[in-house]
């Protein structure tokens, strides 16, 4: 009996670990290959004890196979373009909602939560056709386009709002200050929480985008880190160099990996917070 | 904060009522509010609601191939040719299997994640970070991975089965067991993500009501069956929700591992419209099927909906 109470845990202690490990592999095995000399042979590359001399070779051949510099650029451009041009939009959308009164304003807020729905890759043929129709096609702003409104990021900048008492806004206005110094020097700063959890959420989801920016950039100068990898991804199939496309694909997860290990507890904060957005 | 306490807080919000002479000092607070609620109003329009639509229309109309093609009223054409189209039908019934063979496990490991290392300490800090760890991952490169973890003969799961005696199956290549290995690859991706949503879950079960149970008798199972369980239903409900919208919305690894294939067998309703529209240029069936998974994805919500109400009328 005394025995149980000891096994039991420990048992479940010692499946969790494995599992942990298992799902871990894949990532193991990406750090053991990346770093892998090309000469150890095809035979051997699923190994993941890393027996052998570490090489940076493998990141050469992906940085020359594949235009990784421009990739990051163009990804960068996406993702801080549609963030910042949400944070005015669902600042302004959610203000209104959380401290004007007009009239339809249900209304109007239950129009904006359908888009939580409608998620915009379910509309990828009829946004391609908009895209095309406003000369965005195979530019960086039509890849963007589509996200400067944000449902999700109005919802949660109308309760961020909502949640901050208002005698500080009441005190700004009596001394006569208008709406926009009410909502840039008293609101936005005490906002932050919510800020920060929707750009995680936001840079997230357009750093790892990919059918959308596939249907619309077209010109190599314009591929953003997926679609560059997708296309480097063939490139190292065909060769079969496994140590660079462990390497390539290193090259994309690495800048987000880092910023997630440093501010972990912020990005698990906010994907709860945000789970909404799907 | 969980997205269930947003809602209960957006619920127990009383208005507050605002001071008359400050208001009286602004113009008028409506038009600023539309004024404000502008950018987005168009954002939204532009690429939610007008495409919707849009592509109800477009299904109507049957575009030849070519510039300079006339766009003709078909009515229910394009649904007809999509309805009647196998790799059509072979994608809808694909996803069906992909959604419920990928829910149910991903749900039901996130659930048991969560229990596992729901207590803080340094160990379970650890272990979440790595169960959660892959859903931050894009997609494309968790299919680049696995490209090679599928690989026949040389890939990471033979190279393990074989030092275990085992020989595994051509992963993606054949056509029985692609849709499966998918669907692998995309447990492995979320379940750590929907694990978060029981941690958060979790914390909002009464621990009275779980002591009370413990007084009473109660083993761990029945703990879990009769208290845990249906605590969490708010959180499982809205588990499954998102689950099932990302069964309908991502396909990058599709795209990236087996086009669909082989021979249609991991052919997805999003991939489908993918190719029609980008591959095939057949802008009326493009439409025609989006318009039919936009209506899944709205069945979806709704059904969703009405499951919390369920559950918030049975706490009342």
């Amino acid at each position: 009996m005394r025995l149980d109470r000891h096994v039991g845990p420990a048992l479940i202690a010692a499946t969790v670990a494995a599992i942990a490990f298992v799902w871990a592999t894949p990532f193991l095995w990406t750090l053991v290959a990346a770093f892998r000399p090309e000469s150890a042979g095809s035979a051997g590359m699923a190994s993941l004890l890393p027996d052998f001399t570490p090489t940076l070779s493998n990141f050469r051949l992906a940085l020359e196979s594949g235009d990784f510099g421009l990739y990051y650029l163009n990804t960068i451009v996406v993702v801080v373009g549609v963030l910042g041009v949400q944070l005015v939009t669902i600042s302004l959308a959610g203000y209104a909602f959380a401290r004007l009164e007009f009239p339809g304003r249900d209304t109007l807020f239950y129009v904006f939560l359908v888009q939580l729905m409608l998620v915009p890759s379910a509309l990828i043929v009829p946004n391609l056709r908009t895209t095309v129709d406003l000369g965005l096609y195979d530019t960086l702003a039509g890849v963007m386009a589509p996200y400067f409104a944000s449902a999700f990021g109005t919802f949660l900048m109308r309760q961020t709002f909502r949640g901050i008492p208002r005698d500080f806004e009441e005190a700004a206005a009596i001394d006569g200050a208008p709406w926009w110094a009410i909502v840039w020097h008293v609101l936005l700063p005490m906002a932050r929480p919510g800020l920060i959890a929707f750009a995680i959420v936001s840079v997230t989801a357009h750093w790892n985008e990919f059918l959308w920016p596939l249907m619309v950039i077209n010109d190599p100068a314009n591929h953003t880190l997926t679609i560059g990898l997708a296309t480097f991804t063939k490139g190292a199939e065909g060769a079969k160099e496994w140590g660079v496309l462990a390497a390539g694909t290193l090259l994309v997860m690495a800048p987000l990996a880092v910023v997630f290990v440093a501010f972990q507890r912020r990005f698990v904060d906010s994907f709860v917070f945000s789970g909404i957005k799907g | 904060m969980t997205v269930d306490a947003i809602i209960t807080a957006d619920v127990l919000d009383v208005p507050s009522s605002p001071v008359r002479t400050v208001r009286r000092r602004r113009p008028p607070s409506w038009r600023l509010a539309y004024a404000l609620l502008l950018p987005s109003l168009l954002g939204l329009a532009a690429f939610t609601y007008l495409p919707v639509l849009r592509v109800a229309i477009d299904a109507l109309y049957v575009t030849p191939h070519g510039a300079g093609g006339v766009a003709r009223f078909a009515g229910l054409e394009n649904f007809a040719r999509v309805l009647g189209d196998p790799a059509f039908r072979q994608a809808a019934l694909n996803n069906l299997v992909y959604a419920i063979g990928t829910v149910v496990p991903s749900v039901v490991l996130a659930l048991l994640f969560a229990l596992a290392v729901r207590r803080s300490t340094r160990f379970n800090a650890v272990v979440r970070t790595i169960l959660f760890f892959p859903s931050l991952v894009p997609l494309v490169a968790a299919a680049s991975l696995f490209f090679f973890i599928f690989l026949p003969g040389v890939g990471l799961l033979d190279y393990y089965l074989a030092k275990l005696g085992v020989s595994g199956p051509n992963w993606i290549g054949n056509t029985d067991v692609a849709l499966w290995s998918i669907v692998g690859l995309t447990v492995w991706k979320n379940a750590g993500y929907y694990m978060l949503f029981y941690i958060a879950g979790l914390q909002n079960v009464p621990r009275d009501h779980i002591e009370a149970a413990t007084v009473d008798g109660a083993n761990a199972l029945q703990r879990l069956w009769y208290v845990i369980l249906p605590a969490l239903r708010p959180t499982t409900v809205f588990v499954i929700t998102i689950a099932l919208i990302h069964m309908l919305t991502a396909v990058d690894h599709v795209v990236v591992l087996t086009k669909g294939g082989p021979s249609n067998a991991t052919n997805l309703l999003l991939f489908y419209i993918f190719q029609e529209a980008h591959e095939n240029f057949d802008t009326g069936k493009a439409a025609a099927a989006t318009v039919i998974s936009v209506a899944v994805l709205l069945l979806v919500s709704l059904g969703s909906l009405r499951g919390m109400e369920a559950g918030s009328r049975r706490e009342a």
